[in-house]
C-alpha cells in the first residue's frame, strides 16, 4: 500500500470509528449511571435513520436534521420512561431484560412499519460534496465526521466536569441514596442521560448512513453491538475510552477490509473484546471499581 | 419544629418501626440511642422520604411532611449526614461541598459557605482539590458534615457519626456537633456511643426493635440504671431493657 492509500484508509476508518464513537457514548453513559446496558441503544441510532428519511421527503435538510436530533433524543427519553423507570427497584437483570425486549419491539416494530427491505438515505448535498486534502479526496461527511465527535466530546466532558447536571449525573453514579439526600432528582438526571446518549446517536445515525446510503430494520443491530464493544473496550463509563474505542474499532474494521480480509471485518471487533476482556477487564480507561450495590 | 407522631415503617414483611413518637425542639439536640437494628436509620431515613411510612405523621415547622419527595423535604431545611459518611469519593472536597448547595442558586452566598465551612473545618481547606476517597474517616466525616451545612439546613439529622472513628477523634466530632448547635442549627441526632450522645444532647430517646423504651433529657437517660446497663458497659442489675 503507498502512502497515500494508507491515509486514505485512516481516514476512512476513523470516520467511521467517529460515528461509532458517538454511539458508544450513550452505552457508556446510561451504564455509569444506571449500570444497565441499553440493549435498544442500537435501534435508537436505526429509527433515527428511517426518522431521516421521512424528514428529509418533506423538509429541507436545515429542518430535518433538527427534527431529526429532536425526535431521537425524546425516544431515548421515552424508552426510559416508559421500559426501564418502573423497574427502578427492581433487579438489574429484569431492566437488562426489559432493554432487550424494546430492542426487539422497536426492530419488528419498523419491520411492521417500514417491511425489511432497505430504504434509501436521503443524500444531504453538502455532506457529499466531495474534498480535496492534499492527495486525499473524499466526500465532506468522511472529513467532519471525526472532528464533530471530538468536539461534541469535549464539550460533553465539560457538561459532566462544570456544570450542575454533570455534577448531579456524576453523583447519581455513585451513590443513588446521596445523591438523592443532596435534592438531586434522580429521574431528571436519569432522563437527561437518555437525552444525551440519544441525542449524540441522532447525530452518529446521520454521519453514518450518509455514508452507507441505506437503513433496513436490522441496520442498528450490529453497530450497535460494534459500539457496545468500543465502549467496553475504551472502559465502560469512560466517555473519552468511548471515542477512543469508537476510533480503534473504526479504524480496525477498514484496515480489515482494505487488506483484504473483509469476510472478517466484523469478527476483528468481537476478537477485540475477547481479548479485552481477557487481559483488562476494565478497559483502556477504564477505573477499578467495586460493583455498585 | 420536628414533630413525628406514631411512625410505622416497613420492609416488605418487617415492621421495622411499630409507631414512635418523638420530638426535635427548635435548637436542641437531641439524640435517638439504641442497638444495631433497632430502627435508627430507619428513622432517619423516613424523616426525609427515602422509605415511605405505612402510617403515622411527620411534621416540620407545622407542616406535614410525611411521605414528601425528598428534594422537597430537603429545601424546606432538613440536611442529613448519612450513615458510614457517604462522601463522593471520585469528586474533589470542594465538589462535594458544592453538591450540598445543589438545590440553592444563589451562587455568591454558596461561596461565602463554602469558606464558612473551611473556617469551621480547616483541614478540609487544605484538601480542597484532593478526592474525597482519599480523606481520612475523620475527615470524611466532616466533609460529610460540612457537606449538610452546605444546604444552609435548619436542622441536621446525623446517623452515627462517631462510627469506627478514634476516641480522640470522637471527642472532636462531638465538640463540632455543639458548636453547629450553638450557630443555630437543631441537631437529631442518631448514634450507638450513647455516653457521649447524652452527654451531648439536651434530650434523648431510647429505641429498642423500633419502639421507643424510654426518653429523658441527657443527664437523666445517662444516670439511668438501665441504659448504664444495656449501653453505657455499665454492670447493673439486668432489668426489662436487656433481653
Ligand atoms: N433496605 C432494607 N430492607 C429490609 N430490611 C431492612 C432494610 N433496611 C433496614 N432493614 C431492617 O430494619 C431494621 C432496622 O434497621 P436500621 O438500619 O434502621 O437499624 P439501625 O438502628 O440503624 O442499626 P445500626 O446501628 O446497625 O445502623 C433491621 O431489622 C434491618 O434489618
Ligand atoms: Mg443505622
Amino acid at each position: 500500500m503507498s502512502l497515500e492509500t494508507v491515509l486514505q484508509h485512516v481516514l476512512a476508518g476513523i470516520s467511521l470509528g467517529g460515528a461509532y464513537a458517538l454511539i458508544a457514548i450513550g452505552y457508556t453513559m446510561v451504564y455509569g449511571v444506571l449500570r444497565l446496558i441499553n440493549f435498544a441503544h442500537g435501534e435508537i441510532f436505526m429509527i433515527a435513520g428511517y426518522l431521516m428519511i421521512f424528514s428529509m421527503a418533506s423538509m429541507p435538510w436545515q429542518i430535518a436534521i433538527p427534527v431529526v436530533l429532536i425526535g431521537t433524543t425524546l425516544l431515548g427519553v421515552f424508552i426510559e420512561r416508559f421500559a426501564y423507570s418502573p423497574l427502578r427497584s427492581a433487579p438489574r437483570m429484569s431492566i437488562m431484560i426489559s432493554a432487550i425486549g424494546v430492542s426487539y419491539l422497536l426492530q419488528n416494530l419498523a419491520t411492521y412499519l417500514f417491511t425489511a427491505l432497505p430504504r434509501g438515505y436521503p443524500v444531504i448535498p453538502f455532506l457529499k460534496k466531495v474534498f480535496q486534502i492534499g492527495t486525499i479526496s473524499s466526500s465532506l461527511v468522511t472529513f467532519i465526521t471525526p472532528v464533530i465527535t471530538v468536539v461534541l466530546v469535549i464539550l460533553l466532558v465539560q457538561l459532566i466536569t462544570h456544570t450542575k447536571i454533570g455534577m448531579a449525573m456524576r453523583a447519581v453514579s455513585k451513590d443513588f441514596e446521596t445523591a438523592t439526600l443532596m435534592g438531586i432528582q434522580l429521574n431528571s438526571v436519569i432522563s437527561a442521560t437518555f437525552a444525551i446518549g440519544s441525542f449524540l446517536a441522532g447525530v452518529g445515525s446521520i454521519l453514518y448512513f450518509t455514508d452507507r446510503m441505506s437503513v433496513n430494520p436490522f441496520s442498528g443491530a450490529l453497530p450497535g453491538l460494534k459500539c457496545f464493544v468500543a465502549a467496553v473496550l475504551g472502559g465502560i463509563g469512560s466517555i473519552p475510552g468511548a471515542m477512543i474505542g469508537g476510533f480503534i474499532l473504526g479504524l480496525g474494521e477498514t484496515f480489515m477490509v482494505a487488506l483484504g480480509f473483509s469476510t472478517f471485518s466484523d469478527a476483528f471487533t468481537f476478537v477485540i473484546l475477547v481479548l479485552m476482556l481477557l487481559f483488562k477487564p476494565t478497559g483502556l480507561f477504564g477505573e477499578m471499581e467495586a460493583e455498585k450495590v | 419544629m420536628l414533630k413525628v407522631e406514631n411512625l410505622e415503617v416497613a420492609y416488605g414483611g418487617i415492621q421495622a418501626l411499630r409507631g414512635i413518637t418523638f420530638e426535635v425542639p427548635q435548637g436542641k439536640i437531641v439524640t435517638l440511642i439504641g442497638a444495631n437494628g433497632a430502627g435508627k436509620s430507619t428513622t432517619l431515613r423516613s424523616m426525609v422520604g427515602l422509605v415511605k411510612a405505612k402510617s403515622g405523621r411527620i411534621s416540620f415547622n407545622g407542616a406535614d411532611i410525611t411521605n414528601q419527595p425528598t428534594h422537597k423535604t430537603i429545601a424546606a431545611g432538613i440536611a442529613t449526614v448519612p450513615e458510614g459518611r457517604r462522601v463522593f469519593a471520585n469528586m474533589t472536597v470542594l465538589e462535594n461541598l458544592k453538591i450540598g448547595a445543589y438545590l440553592r442558586a444563589d451562587t455568591a452566598e454558596i461561596k461565602k459557605d463554602e469558606e464558612w465551612v473551611y473556617e469551621l473545618f480547616p483541614r478540609l481547606k487544605e484538601r480542597s482539590w484532593q478526592p474525597a476517597g482519599t480523606l481520612s474517616g475523620g475527615e470524611q466525616q466532616m466533609l460529610a458534615v460540612g457537606r449538610a451545612l452546605m444546604s444552609r439546613p435548619k436542622m441536621v439529622m446525623m446517623d452515627e457519626p462517631s462510627l469506627g472513628l478514634a476516641p480522640l477523634i470522637v471527642q472532636d466530632i462531638f465538640a463540632m456537633i455543639r458548636k453547629i448547635n450553638e450557630m443555630g442549627v437543631t441537631i437529631l441526632l442518631v448514634e450507638q456511643n450513647a455516653n457521649m450522645a447524652l452527654k451531648t444532647a439536651d434530650y434523648g430517646y431510647v429505641l429498642e426493635t423500633g419502639k421507643i423504651t424510654l426518653e429523658g433529657s441527657g443527664q437523666e437517660l445517662a444516670m439511668d440504671e438501665d441504659i448504664r446497663a444495656a449501653y453505657l458497659g455499665k454492670r447493673a442489675a439486668k432489668k426489662g431493657l436487656v433481653h
